[in-house]
Formats: structure tokens, sequence, C-alpha cells
């Protein structure tokens, strides 16, 4: 177990870099304390890949060091940087059982047999692979297949940090909730640091204490799933997180104020800084509809089952809705309110608002 | 409008589709829904005739195409892998089944061009689909999809491959995309929710046979059956057994409630109540509510939502709410329900009340 | 409107009459004369299977069957191996591989009777450049014409040369279709490269082994033109191996009727060896 720090890591592919265009990732400074659950997020091509494979040591960075508590690991192969990791796609050992792929990373390094068949019983029960410890990998389902994957980066207890990149790739929905919580509830028992690479924000948030949200190469906030939620310091964030995603509207700002189609809109706190392309962003879970506001009309309504995601029109604009209970009808014109302390002014892309007091 | 008559596929002694009767509608989407390995790809493949039917008859725009070759039917398939002509550019892949349907060259250009706008790739007409991204290329492919007016246009799991994100974007552009083409639509996924955002109707699937077809939101809220409801919930549903006696439903676990209207009529007797995650918060929301109690053995806190996963009896339950609520672990906590969302299902797995 | 038919069998009509043309019809002759004796005048006397046992019993027979199978067996225990070494040395990308591929393909490319005078001359004492070396620099007494071991070594090399690539080259493709997440998974399991062979590489590459196999075995079995051109079967009938000696009934003794009997037993032992060999392979295979 071990604490993680990344010092001014840059990485690029190129044998000469010159431009920040040509760097994979662009200089990044992160501390995850021992023990944590974290998160990378972020869509294809963020760069998440590429720092996953610098702290488990498939890559040699070209700028900045890692370190293990104090260790500085940089130059590292993985073997001894003792990390494990869990792939995108299941990798088994196909002419083994199930029990020797679980037994395999222990029996590399000279584990005594009982101690291994301890640890491979342990960690079968709590994936339900019981009953299939001896059956060959190669016979068993892409699940199975991805649940035995997972096993062997759990089956080791002395390593400094588990990594899993996308694992949930190729597992079915339902099978989906049962192992993320799986390992939530793992995390919570054994206390391993571990990070967590994926595109799916629902994974990512409901799996990790702390998410870093990446986008080309850039770190653009690191905090827990309520702040990335609640206070996106950027519309990218705004817009990733959340599902759908938060409502970016074109709007000026004035004073402590936003001018949205014309109308007047109450902000968290006053605006800051000058020029630059300024937005509204409002979640849309903290829209209301109700008797007063701005008048909207009502364009579509979709039932997902536990609410309604209603989109209407304001002036040129459009805007989703998440109403519980009853929703408007289609056509319908409606009234909008904003929750003002939710509601903030976002300038060429970063927050302009101050906290309020 | 697409027409199945008891369709069925086996291959040697295993059958893949039990007999399925349906009638797809052209103006909607219909959505397939099942796990992997229920039956949705075969299905598709009876409807778009790339596998030969054991028994049944096709029958599309009320022409019995059955023994039709799926060259002839005029149809449209995007594969969950991105599939596209290597040695083309987009704009050759998009206009490729134009030419070979012989439309002329200008027709070609118009049609290829609207379409590109549609699925916003204009910009990279001239580059081969090695050159752009994952779901760049599946837009290709659905655009060579999109650009003929086909009859019929299926779509196996097409956003399976896609970032999340995208696949959100995508889907809501889908049905949009689709509308008044006046072709039959049938869209396959594993995901609950999917099958919710894109609306329309939903055929739920499971070992090779249609379980429920109806509106998607009438599927949702009223499964016929568990195993319909275990398909349509995203977390999977909490179920438990309850012993009807009189007016009250009482869990195994000792809690219980009363019951009115129809349920109130069922005989006596053991049933199984399921639940959603959704319908079960850790606040009180109206004087109906019924108070549940369970350890919390694993909580997750995705910024809008809370979810607890917790042991009640022998049941394991998971509550999902709207908002940050925070649990210790280990610790008794109190949900409440309204009795009113519970499903009742008898011995045989159908849905009573 | 077109309809799904039985269409598809036209395709395979062109099929069945070329294996009738070029296998079945000759195949039947070769029956025809195993069974019969003539003397000529297309007058031929019914003779049952007396040839079959003829053979079989034959000395002769069983030499030339025994040195055909040592043959196979030195050559796919040195190949094999050799092979799949080789093919694990390769760069899997990069500016090497190319080359590399062209270097590995080039002997597959020439002739077997141009592989056979090749290594004839290279060998011959006294001319060849092999021979010079080994007689007449390390002293060492070779000469394939007169010594029964130096012929073995000869041809043996000679194959080994001309085919050790097909074997590279198979497993080449097998190794490089293999995802790089096997071997970081491989690197953080702290797998040894004798582990990372053993689990992930050969199991990866046995279907594309099995057909290496099967091909070398064939090839080998009923070699032919390089032998010959080398030693002609010589010295003595060291080196005649079945095929060069099935050559010398039929068209040296123009005994016809016992020349067929042995192709045929010679068919079928090659057949029986292949299906052994494939069976035990793919056992347990679930596919």
């Amino acid at each position: 177990m071990a604490r993680v720090t990344l010092k001014n890591l840059r990485h690029s592919y190129m044998p000469d870099p010159q431009g920040p265009d040509d760097f994979a990732l662009k200089g990044l400074d992160v501390t995850w304390r021992d023990g944590g659950a974290y998160a990378l997020l972020g869509p294809s091509g963020c760069g998440k890949s590429t720092l996953l494979n610098i702290i488990s040591g498939l890559l040699t960075p070209s700028e900045g060091a890692i370190l293990f508590d104090d260790e500085d690991v940089t130059q590292m192969t993985p073997d001894e940087r003792h990390i494990s990791q869990v792939f995108q796609f299941p990798v088994v050992y196909d002419t083994m059982t199930v029990r020797n792929n679980l037994a395999f990373p222990l029996k590399n390094r000279g584990v005594a047999p009982d101690r291994i068949k301890a640890r491979v019983d342990e960690i079968a029960e709590m994936l339900e692979v019981t009953e299939m410890l001896d059956v060959r990998a190669s016979n068993l389902s892409p699940d199975n297949k991805q649940k035995i994957s997972m096993g062997r980066g759990l089956v080791r207890d002395d390593v400094n940090v588990i990594m899993f990149d996308e694992p949930l790739t190729v597992i079915d929905p339902h099978l989906k909730w049962k192992l993320r919580s799986k390992l939530k509830e793992l995390h919570q028992r054994i206390k391993l640091t571990m990070i967590y690479v994926t595109h799916d924000q629902t994974e990512a948030l409901t799996f990790a204490d702390e998410v870093v949200v990446m986008q080309d190469g850039e770190v653009v906030q690191i905090g827990t799933p309520v702040e990335l939620f609640e206070r996106p310091q950027h519309t990218f964030v705004g817009h990733f997180i959340g599902s759908p995603g938060m409502n970016v509207l074109p709007c000026d700002a004035q004073g402590s104020h936003a001018i949205f189609e014309g109308h007047k809109v109450a902000l968290e706190g006053a605006v800051t800084g000058h020029g630059g392309e300024v937005r509204l962003g409002i979640r849309p879970e903290h829209v209301r509809i109700g008797e007063t506001g701005l008048p909207a009309q009502v364009i579509k309504i979709s039932d997902v089952g536990r609410h309604f995601v209603v989109e209407v029109q304001i002036g040129e604009s459009r805007l989703k809705v998440i109403v519980e209970g009853t929703a408007p009808t289609q056509g319908e014109t409606v009234n909008v309110s904003f929750i003002p302390e939710k509601t903030r002014v976002y300038r060429n892309g970063w927050i302009a608002t101050e906290v309020p007091k | 409008m697409l027409e199945l008559r008891d369709v069925t596929k086996r291959v040697g002694a295993i059958t893949h589709i039990k007999p399925t009767s349906m009638t797809l509608q052209t103006g909607h989407f219909n959505v397939l829904l099942g796990a992997t390995g229920s039956g949705k790809t075969s299905l598709i493949k009876l409807m778009a005739g790339l596998d030969p039917l054991a028994s049944g008859r096709v029958i599309l725009n009320g022409e019995d195409v059955t023994q039709v070759r799926t060259q002839g039917r005029n149809i449209s398939l995007v594969h969950q892998f991105f599939v596209n002509y290597p040695h083309m550019n987009v704009f050759d892949n998009i206009a490729s089944p134009l030419r070979v349907a012989g439309m002329s060259e200008n027709d070609v250009q118009k049609r290829v061009e609207e379409t590109a706008d549609l699925l916003q790739l204009r910009p990279m007409l001239m580059r081969r689909p090695s050159e752009l991204s994952g779901g760049q290329q599946q837009r290709c492919a659905l655009a060579r999809a999109l650009a003929k007016d086909s009859r019929a246009v299926f779509l196996d799991e097409p956003l399976a491959n896609l970032d999340y994100k995208l696949r959100e974007e995508l889907r809501e552009q889908l049905p949009e995309l689709l509308a008044g083409r006046g072709a039959v639509v049938v869209y396959a996924t594993s995901e609950p929710e999917e099958a919710l955002l894109l609306g329309g109707w939903t055929a739920l699937m499971e070992d090779g046979h249609v379980t429920q077809f109806g509106p998607t939101s009438e599927i949702y809220h009223s499964p016929e059956s568990l195993a319909a409801a275990r398909v349509f919930s995203d977390p999977p549903i909490n179920t438990a057994t309850g012993i009807k006696t009189g007016s009250r439903i009482s869990l195994e676990s000792g809690m219980g409630w009363q019951v009115a209207n129809a349920t109130a009529e069922l005989p006596d007797g053991r049933y199984t109540i399921a639940v959603r995650a959704y319908d079960l918060s850790p606040k009180r929301k109206s004087d109906l509510d019924v108070q549940l109690t369970g350890r919390v053995i694993v909580t997750e806190l995705s910024g809008s939502d809370s979810s607890a996963h917790f042991q009640m009896g022998d049941n394991s339950w998971v509550s999902l709410a709207s908002g940050v609520h925070t649990y210790r672990i280990g610790q008794e906590h109190m949900f409440f329900m309204n009795p009113s969302h519970c499903l009742y299902f008898g011995d045989d797995g159908q849905r009573v009340a | 409107m077109k309809t799904v038919n039985n269409r598809g069998w036209f395709f395979v009509i062109p099929v069945v009459i070329l294996v009738a043309f070029n296998a079945l019809i000759p195949m039947m002759t070769v029956v025809n004369y195993s069974v019969q004796e003539t003397f000529g005048n297309n007058v031929f006397f019914w003779q049952g299977l007396d040839w079959f046992e003829q053979i079989l019993r034959s000395d002769r027979f069983q030499a030339a069957l025994g040195r055909q199978f040592l043959f196979t067996a030195i050559i796919l225990a040195i190949e094999v191996p050799l092979g799949i070494a080789v093919a694990l040395c390769m760069p899997r990308k990069g500016f090497w591989v190319p080359v590399c591929l062209v270097l590995m393909a080039l002997p597959m490319l020439i002739p077997w009777n141009v592989v056979g005078s090749m290594w004839n001359i290279f060998a011959l004492p006294k001319i060849g450049m092999l021979g010079y070396f080994m007689n007449d620099v390390l002293g060492v007494n070779y000469d394939m014409t007169q010594n029964r071991l130096a012929a073995w070594i000869t041809i043996v090399v000679m194959d080994v040369w001309h085919w050790t690539s097909l074997v590279v080259l198979l497993c080449y493709a097998g190794l490089v279709s293999i995802p790089d997440a096997y071997y970081q998974a491989a690197k953080i399991d702290g797998a040894s490269n004798w582990a990372v062979f053993r689990y992930i590489q050969l199991p990866k590459m046995k279907t594309v082994l099995t057909i290496a196999i099967l091909l070398r075995f064939m090839d080998s079995f009923n070699i032919y033109t390089e032998p010959f051109v080398l030693t002609g079967g010589g010295p003595g009938n060291s080196t005649t191996l079945l095929s060069i000696d099935l050559v010398k009934i039929a068209l040296g003794q123009f005994d016809l009727g016992p020349a067929a009997a042995m192709s045929l037993i010679y068919f079928a032992i090659t057949l029986l060896v292949s299906w052994i060999f494939y069976t035990v392979m793919t056992k347990d295979d679930p596919s």
C-alpha cells in the first residue's frame, strides 16, 4: 500500500516534441493518499490510458517522476513496482484452470502453497467463481473471463496500487452493477490504493472518493463526485458529468446577474473577469418548472423510468429539465426557474462566479 | 411495417429463437432489450434474412420476403463493431450503397452531403476510416445505413463500443435522424436505460423468445412477469418473498404494510414482491410510505445520486436516491417506499398486481 | 423477385469435377493396377491382394519406410523448435520486420530441383565450398557420395535450410496476433520469460503450429526431388526414401502392380499419421 505522487509528469509519443500539441500528457501534479479509491475520467484520447501505463510502469514518461510513498519508481519495471492491473479486455491464461490463473501472480513470487490456496479461495468466493475453479479458463464466457482477470488483479495483498483500465467494458449491465459494488465493497474492506480509468461517468463517480477529469492530456478538475457534480469548474466537467449533462447556454453577465434570452437570472455570486465567451451553466436537476419564471415551450418529453427528461425552448436556447412526478405535455407553455445557488456563469469555459459567502 | 409470423431458428438440435410473432411499426423505434445471449442478434439476423428461418414467415410492408435474399430486401444494418470499407474514404463509404442502387452521381453527391451533415461528418468526408476515431467510424457506418432509403434499418447495439458521452449524444440524435423516413427501425440493446431514452416500443427478450412487447414506458412500469421486470431494471430490481394475510403483506424480515384495491383482493398466500431501487428512498416522501430497515453494506455516491446496498433479512436490496445522503456502513438505516410502487408476482413468475 | 434456392450447388460443381479429375480418377487407376498383373499389350490378370502382401512383407519396403520415418522425425525435431525459436527472436514491429520476412521467405521460393542441385554442388568434396571446407580446412572426412552419415547429414541440413522458414513464418503470424495486454499482464503478474512462452505464446501459437507440423510432416514424408537430385538415394540404398524407392520400382523396373500397391500403402500411412496427429492436437479444444 502506498501514497502515489505524480510530479510534473509529461509524456510525448514523439521522439522530439515541439509544442504542447505533441504531448499526450501535458503536465500533471497529483498526490493520491494511501488507501484511497480514485478514478481517471475522460473521453477517448484524453491521455488517461497513457497516464495509467506510466503509473504501472509499462511506459516511461518523457518528463517528471512517479513516487510511491517517498520512493521514486519512475525507472522501475512493473514487476518491481508491486502493482497489479486489470485490463479492458479479459486476459486469461487459456491453458490453465481458473484456480491456476488466480494463483499465477502469487506462484511467480514464491508465496507458500497454503497461503496461495487461502487467497485464491477467498477471491473466488468474493467473485462468485468458486464452482468453476477447476474449469479451464478457455471454456469460460467473456463475463467470467473478465471476472478471472479481475481476480488475478486482486489476489495479491502486498501491492502498492491496483489499477483498473475500463474493466467493465465487456460486462452485461446487470453484472456491471454487481461487480462495481463488489469492487467498492472490497475497497471499503481492504483499503488498498485503487485507480480506476474509465470514460463512463457513472462508473467513475460511484467507485471513486476522488475523480480526476481529463481532457486533451490535461487535468480539468480534481474533486469528489459531489464537488464535480455540484460545482463544476469547467463547462467540460459540467457536460461530461451528469446524465444528461449541464445545460450550457449563451448569455451576458452583469454584476451578480446573467442576462439570458432577455431575462435577468440570479447567480450564486458576483461575476468575475471580463470579456471572452460567456455561458450560463445550470444542471437539469436544478431547473424547476412551476408557477413563476421564464416562459418556455415544451419540445420533447422522455420517460426514463425514475423521472422525466423534459426539453424546453426559451427564445433561441434549448435546455433540459428533470421533472419528478408528473410531466407537462408536449407543446405546452410552462414557466421555468433556476435555483440561484446552483446557477453559474462560465467565461471561456472556466467558472466565473464567486463562491457565495 | 415488419411482421414476424411464428418465426423460429434452429442450429442442429439447438433452438436459438423460439416461435415468435410480432408486428413492428414504422414511425418509432422498436427496441429489442435483453441480456447478452438472449437472442437479440439472432432475431435481427432472421428479420434481415441473413440466417435461414427454421419455420415461419417474414412480411415486410405487406410483401412476404421470407424467400427473398438479404440483397433483395432493401434494408440497412449497423453492427456493434464499426464496419466500413477500409480502402475507401468516408464519402465513398457512404456513397457505396447508393451507387449500388444505381443512383445518379449528382444525386449521390447530394444525398451523401445531407447525411454527412446530419451526422457531423462533413469535415472528414475525404479521410479513410482508419484515420477516424471510434465514434467517427461508427457515425460513418451509421451514415452508410441511413443514406439509402431502406425499408428497414436494423441497429445491433450500434453504440456499445463508444464512449459514454458520445453514446448519450447519438442516442438522442438517432430517433430524430430516423424519424419520418418511413422505415421500420429495429434497435437491439442490453441496457435498460438506453431503451428508455430511445422511447418507442420495446420487446423484452429472454432465452430466445420475446416475453413482452409494447410501448416502452408501459412495459417499464407494468412488466407482466418477474423475468420481464428483471430484464428492464438497472440497477437490478429488488425482490423479496411476502406473505399476504387479509389486507396485510408481511415480509420474512417481519416488516409489512397494508394493501388496498386490486392487491387486497388477491387470495392469501406467498408472493414475490419486487420494487425498483429508485422507489426506495432514505427520506419519507409521503404519508403512505412504509418504512423498511436494513443494514448498509456498500454505499456509492455518484454526485447526483446516492445508492446504498443493504441487507434486510436474507435479501440484499439496493436503494438509489437523488441527492447526497450519508450512510454508515454496517449500521441499520431506514428506507421508505410507497407500496403502490411494488409489483407482485405469483409462484409461476407472472404478475398478479 | 429473386428467391433463395439451391443455386449454391452450382458453385460446388467445378470443385467436384476438378477433384474427380485430379484425384479420384488417377486414384482409381492406381487401385486398378494394384490388384492386377500386366505383361503389356493391355492384358491384365487378376491378382487380388497379393501385391499388398508382398510389399508389406518385403525387407526392401520396410527398410525404406524406416528410413522415411527416421528422416521425418529428425527434420521435425529440428525444424519445429528451431522455427519457434527464430520466430520468437524476430522483431514484432519497426523497420526490420519486412527485411526479416523477405529473408525468411527466400529459401522457400527456390524450386526443389534447384535446391537439390545447389546443395549437391555445394557439398561435393573438392568442388563445393562446403566439401572443400570440411575436408581440406577442417580435415574431416566428409563425402556424401561415399559416406552414409555424411549423406544423411547433408539431406537433413538441406531440408532444414529449405523449410524451417515455413515454421518460422506461421509461428510469427501466431505471435504477432497476441494482444499487447497479455504481455503487460504477464509483466505485472511477475511471470518469467519461460512462463510467458509456456502460458501465453505457446497456447496462442497452437493452431498455427498444428498446421505447420502437419504441412511439414506431409511434405517431408513425401519428399522426392531434393534427395533424388542430391544423392540419388545413395550411397548404396542409405538415403533411398520411400518415394525414391517407389519411383525405382514403378519406372526403373516397370513393376506397375507392386508400385501401385506400394503407393496406396504409402498414401494410407500418410493419411493415418496425419489424422492421428490432428486428432491428438485438437483433442482438448472446446471448439
